[in-house]
């Protein structure tokens, strides 16, 4: 029901929205919520276990009855807290956890059966038989359970995250955080005030008191509008700050279009930001707690503060006929705002006796409690007991205050614990539990407007001065409302039947007692046991009245009984906003060589190569399996030319008059022998004597090499490189810099290779000029390029590098004359083979546990010098003539089957694990060969050539007996590379 | 979290990549004992409070940087170019 | 004889315009990697000599438009535009670079929010000034982030990742643009 003359709404405009199908109308600026009780419904949702009836508690994001889904379709959004969504045209909301409906839920049943679901009801009933756990009983409890569904489908938003920086943060736009921001910004700082709310201001617009000559809500539009105005503030509302980190981060939650219908076209609907603040002021208020008593759970109970907040912003009356009841001073508000708003006040219920109440035009009870409250599915009336009895009152309202509780979360998020404040009956933040973080207002235990004003000054003050900035000479204050806060505990009504504490896990008193009876009395073993404090509202709402209770059952002081641990965020906070922009292609970086859009055009099938993108094969016309393009182009190289990109191999430059000494420190061969004009293979060790990569070096002059990595490793070598040149030699005039991009490059291979080559060299090579493994520079149609002749497939080849702007033109060129020549492009599963029957290893060989000794490369190792991993190398264990070393397979029956990942056995042995002897690491079809062949490691291989072992893939259920041969299958003296 | 980087400035976390202890630095002569290589390689203090850490500001200037982090705080209280922590090792020995 | 035409790194990909912010491909002309060995001053002196601008120092650049140098990490500075002299050959490991670089100019009032959605850094005016240069990340990209004026950048980026920086861009440059 509305008030009329109340609210800071906007009642010109008005908007319509559905929930659970029926349309309701409100005023911009409503909250569902709001929206709601405005139209009378004060029936929200169930709860989790019980399926009990339940309304709104209060009127934020500690929200735990009122969760309701928003939207429809894939981009539906469960557990959004009603207090919390504002209303739009065409919102479309429903509630949740009932069925077939919120009014008619035949889970409520559960409720029937209560006395046998209390704590620890799973860990005592689901123990037997164990199978039924999964099979039986979880599936059924996860269906009967739970709060609201995703929808199953991809998520269609846009999410988005983003950084911001600033000297100072304020969290919370209060009295306090308005004048901390107020005060800073005046004195030159740069600015961030972070609020939750639509609307800043917080208690302001929640209450009727004025400040100054104006109400609240106008002053703080009037220090906002302030703010707004200078360009060192950056003022964020509808953003949670929701975790405080290392370094003075800060991660926050904006709602960018949770208010709005807009969708799509790349609107976020949440950002998730991550602020770095110099310092920050946390100024984050209160949270009312409620009071225990048996069924104060029904729809129309709330907290009184939330009645005077639905009252005065949202000029809603939640009820026709009202009661407060409370245990402090601040409960009599509601009372008063309601009666002179010209809502029937019925009763205020004070539970002190001694309690002093002002100038009442409504009926007081003083040493009294509300025991019990009657209704169905709204509440219809309360029991009240006094020194003369019992005594039910009609009411479709009932605003209760068991006092407030600051807002301490954020202050615990790096280990902090808070300390326990007898007069006010609550945990305040220890100081320096976040450092660098000042505590101002209702956070720090400080309640009266005029004292949050004062003390938002002050914080800003400290937090100006370790800024090192001047603070302004004086910050008027206006009047403000100053009284007392003054209460006396009362956490939960004595009384049989059941008393609410966490509404949202159906949590009750009796459930506490219980736990602590069964000795779960450490806080933190009675939240696990009882589910108190756990899901969306992380017991905003219970957690110091369970732990009061928990205290008194144990027999212990609260600040004995400890808290439990407040983690981030602190409120929920979309999975998709963290990760936001890291889906799709904007998972990983794509890194597309030169000749990519080539290779897609001649229907390439591209694999991920660490970031890269390669062509596994380029199909032809008439071809139906990979096998039959693989290995066509297996023989475009071994007959007439293939073409392959390179370009992906790390390239590291390495200049300098110690670059000779770099490399034979990081290489175990020698480097610093190495002609000019000439390359080299080399391999590279860890430390600790495995084998870390391979590749090959060419040295373009004296003190000038290029080192080329194998695609996956080259960030790790260029780590690596870096590491040595930085924090083991930095004596050493050496610079390493990646030219991976600088330069496309291209494998030219086969018997028709050099032919081809010189068709477009500016300048002939011969095998004079140019032998194996010679390099240097080289002219194509004025394009200055390198030339390198060394192979991977054991043909004859060169890799020929050009600038990367050139990369698409050469690729074209050199696949042109290929085609001309019968040869034409080759793909990964072609190079693949072509190493195979090469016996050339890849990371599926030196896979990190694999020594030089392993793959045979032991005598690289140079005796003249010191290399990395030289020492360990040399281990006993690891040069062990027993050890699994490199090997070539073949099948014995020349149709067998290879697989790699198989496991090798001698022939006889039982195919147990205790019996592999090794592993296939790699295996293809050999076209030129006939057959399947395979490389692996198997114990003392290499003095084991000619033998039949036994190969059992145990997962693709292959038995195939393979012959050990040497590892090199084709060509064994290299005379097709040197010709 | 933050990190000091000497060249660059403050700088978010993410730039960064975790190496391990700065014990790393110091790399035993070859004809070192076997025990000063395993000490080196596999011997790690796991320290509640201050520890020197080797860290590579790969998301930013490529340098290694040794940062002095407490384990308990998560404080950095110091961050040193590692080479120049490398040529202080040297002048000292 | 062959005759090989030339790419761009974005090419077919930009200019992109969306709200208040255009991200276009820039084309600055050779760009060379230097580090200096021996004394960095005798570098500085040979660069000042042969293209009249000094070293930069940390996160700065010297020069001005068609002939700058940007600092580029730990040792390392890019001389962008003009060819290297053959003097500085003598102080300063000479690395041609400049294929393997995309470079873009990010321009627009709202281009610094654009990047605050995807670089972490520190970008407010007063802190990250008109000449000032950073080695950061752009998303998961390792990148150089140049101030060239109040609302431009220079954006430099992998050359094999230009699509991906062109995908992240415009995905920001989106979002901002429906704020506005």
């Amino acid at each position: 029901m509305r008030v009329a003359g109340k609210g800071v709404i906007d009642r010109s405009k008005a908007v319509s929205f559905s929930f659970d199908g029926r349309r309701y109308s409100g005023f911009a600026g409503d909250t569902v919520a709001s929206a709601l009780l405005a139209n009378g419904v004060s029936l929200m949702g169930r709860s989790f276990k019980y399926h009990r009836p339940r309304g709104v508690l209060s009127a934020g994001s500690e929200e735990p009855n009122a969760l309701i889904t928003t939207g429809t379709g894939a981009g539906q959004e469960p557990n959004v807290r009603a207090t919390v969504q504002e209303i739009y045209e065409g919102l479309v909301t429903r509630s949740q956890n009932a069925w077939p409906s919120l009014d008619f839920d035949v889970m409520a049943v559960n409720d029937l059966a209560a006395p046998f679901l209390g704590a620890g009801f799973y860990y005592k009933t689901f123990m037997w038989p164990k199978r039924f756990w999964e099979a039986v009983y979880e599936p059924v409890i996860r269906k009967a359970a739970g709060l609201g569904a995703l929808s199953g489908q991809n998520n269609p938003d846009t999410y988005e995250r983003a950084y911001a920086f600033c000297d100072l943060l304020v969290i919370g736009a209060g009295p306090a955080g308005l004048m901390a921001a107020l005060t800073a910004a005046r004195a030159g700082a740069d600015v961030i005030l972070a609020d939750e709310d639509s609307l800043m201001g917080g208690r302001l617009n929640a209450e009727s008191g004025a400040v100054g000559h104006q109400s609240g809500a106008v002053w703080a539009a009037g220090i906002v509008a302030q703010l707004s105005a200078m360009d060192n503030v950056r003022l964020m509302s509808r953003t949670t700050v929701t975790g405080a980190y290392d370094g003075g981060m800060y991660g926050a939650l904006e709602r960018v279009n949770q208010h709005t219908g807009i969708r799509g076209a790349g609107a976020p609907l949440e950002a998730f930001w991550r602020i770095s603040a110099r310092h920050s002021i946390l100024a984050a208020g209160a949270l009312e707690r409620p009071i225990a008593f048996r069924n104060n759970d029904r729809p129309g109970i709330m907290t009184a503060g939330a009645v005077r907040a639905y009252l005065n912003r949202w000029g809603v009356a939640p009820g026709k006929r009202v009661a407060v009841f409370g245990n402090n001073d601040d409960a009599h508000r509601t009372a008063r705002d309601l009666a002179a708003a010209g809502v029937h006040v019925v009763a205020l219920i004070d539970s002190r006796p001694d309690a002093v109440i002002e100038g009442a035009t409504f009926p007081v009870f003083k040493g009294a409690q509300v025991c019990n409250s009657g209704g169905r599915k709204a509440l219809e009336s309360i029991t009240i007991r006094t020194d003369s009895g019992e005594e039910a009152l009609q009411v479709d309202c009932l605003a209760m205050s068991g006092g407030w509780n600051p807002t301490v979360h954020l202050t615990c998020h790096m280990n902090g614990r808070p300390s326990w404040r007898e007069d006010i009956q609550a945990f305040v933040p220890t100081p320096g539990s976040i450092p660098d973080m000042t505590v101002a207002g209702a956070c720090n235990g400080v309640f009266s407007t005029r004292a949050c004003l004062s003390d938002g000054v002050e914080a800003a003050r400290t937090a100006l001065g370790a800024l090192g900035r001047k603070a302004p000479a004086e910050m008027a204050l206006p009047e403000a409302e100053d009284t007392p806060y003054a209460l006396s505990p009362l956490w939960a009504v004595a009384g049989a039947g059941r008393a609410w504490l966490d509404f949202q896990n159906d949590v009750s008193v009796k459930d506490i007692k219980q736990a602590a009876a069964e000795n779960f009395s450490s806080v933190e073993h009675m939240k696990r046991y009882t589910t108190q404090g756990m899901a969306t509202d992380q017991g905003k709402n219970s957690n110091v009245a369970a732990l009061a209770i928990l205290a008194d059952a144990t027999g212990r002081g609260i600040p004995q009984t400890g808290t439990t641990t407040f983690r981030p965020p602190y409120a929920p906070v979309a999975i998709a906003a963290m990760g936001a922009g890291a889906q799709g292609h904007g998972f990983a970086p794509e890194r597309h060589t030169t000749s990519h859009k080539r290779s897609v055009a001649m229907g390439a099938p591209m694999i991920e190569a660490g970031l890269w993108y390669r062509p596994s094969y380029f199909p032809k016309a008439g071809e139906t399996t990979w096998q039959q393009s693989c290995d066509r182009e297996v023989g475009y190289v071994r007959k007439a030319v293939g073409i392959c990109d390179v370009s992906t191999l790390g390239k590291i430059d390495i200049q300098g008059p110690d670059a000779a000494r770099l490399l034979d420190f990081v290489y175990t061969n020698m480097f610093s022998t190495l002609p000019v004009g000439r390359v080299r293979y080399g391999v590279m060790l860890r430390e600790d004597g495995t084998v870390m990569d391979d590749g090959t070096t060419a040295r373009l002059g004296a003190e000038h090499f290029v080192m080329t990595t194998t695609t996956a490793a080259a960030g790790n070598v260029m780590r690596h490189l870096e590491f040595v040149c930085q924090a083991l030699h930095p004596e050493w005039e050496v610079s390493c810099t990646s030219v991976t991009e600088q330069w496309a490059q291209f494998a030219v291979a086969g018997p028709m290779a050099r032919a081809l080559l010189n068709g477009m060299l500016d300048k002939p090579i011969d095998n004079e000029s140019w032998p194996f493994m010679a390099c240097g520079d080289v002219q194509l149609g004025g394009v200055a390029g390198r030339l390198f002749r060394i192979s991977f497939s054991g043909e004859h080849a060169y890799e020929i590098a050009v600038p990367s702007r050139y990369g698409a033109a050469a690729f074209d060129a050199l696949l042109g004359r290929a085609e001309q020549m019968g040869g034409g492009a080759y793909g990964m599963e072609a190079l693949n083979v072509l190493r195979i029957e090469k016996g050339f290893i890849t990371h599926a060989e030196i896979e990190g546990r694999a020594t030089a000794f392993d793959i045979g490369m032991a005598r690289m190792i140079s005796a003249k010098k010191d290399c990395i991993g030289k020492t360990m190398a040399a281990r006993p264990g690891l040069v062990d003539a027993l050890r699994p070393q490199l090997v070539g397979l073949k099948p014995v029956e020349p149709g067998g089957r290879l697989t790699a990942g198989a496991h090798l056995f001698e022939r006889e042995a039982p195919a147990i694990r205790e019996n592999s002897k090794g592993h296939v690491s790699s295996v293809c079809y050999s076209p030129e060969l006939g057959m399947m062949i395979g490389l692996g490691f198997f114990a003392a291989g290499p003095a084991r050539h000619a033998e039949v072992i036994r190969l059992v893939d145990h997962l693709r259920k292959v038995e195939t007996e393979v012959e050990i041969c040497h590892p090199v299958f084709l060509d064994p003296q290299g005379e097709r590379a040197r010709g | 979290m933050r990190i000091e980087c000497p060249m660059c400035g403050s700088r978010d976390r993410r730039e960064f990549y975790y190496q391990g202890a700065a014990v790393m630095l110091a790399r035993p002569d070859p004809q070192a004992h076997e025990a000063d290589w395993e000490a080196y390689l596999h011997l790690r203090e796991n320290p509640a409070g201050p520890t020197r850490e080797l860290w590579q500001h790969d998301g930013g200037c490529g340098a290694w940087l040794v940062v002095t982090r407490d384990t308990v705080s998560h404080q950095i209280s110091d961050t040193q170019l590692a080479a120049d922590v490398k040529r202080a090792m040297g002048k000292a020995s | 004889m062959v005759e090989l035409k030339q790419t761009s790194p974005c090419a077919g990909l930009l200019p992109v315009t969306l709200g208040d912010v255009t991200m276009s491909e820039l084309t600055p002309g050779q760009m060379t990697c230097l580090t200096a060995f021996g004394d960095p001053a005798d570098l500085s002196a040979a660069l000042e000599r042969a293209h009249g601008m000094a070293l930069p120092g940390p996160n700065r650049s010297s020069g001005k438009q068609g002939a700058r140098c940007i600092w580029f990490g730990r040792g390392d500075v890019l001389l962008i535009g003009p060819a290297p002299d053959a003097a500085l050959g003598a102080h300063a490991a000479v690395v041609d670079l400049s294929d393997a670089w995309a470079t873009v100019s990010l321009k627009g009032a709202g281009a610094v929010d654009v990047l605050a959605r995807l670089v972490p850094l520190d970008l407010r005016e007063g802190h990250f000034k008109r000449g000032h240069t950073a080695r950061s990340q752009v998303m998961h990209m390792q990148a150089s982030v140049t101030r060239l004026a109040s609302d431009e950048f220079m954006i430099m980026v992998f050359r094999s990742m230009a699509g991906t920086l062109v995908h992240d861009m415009k995905q920001a440059m989106a979002a901002v643009a429906s704020r506005r």
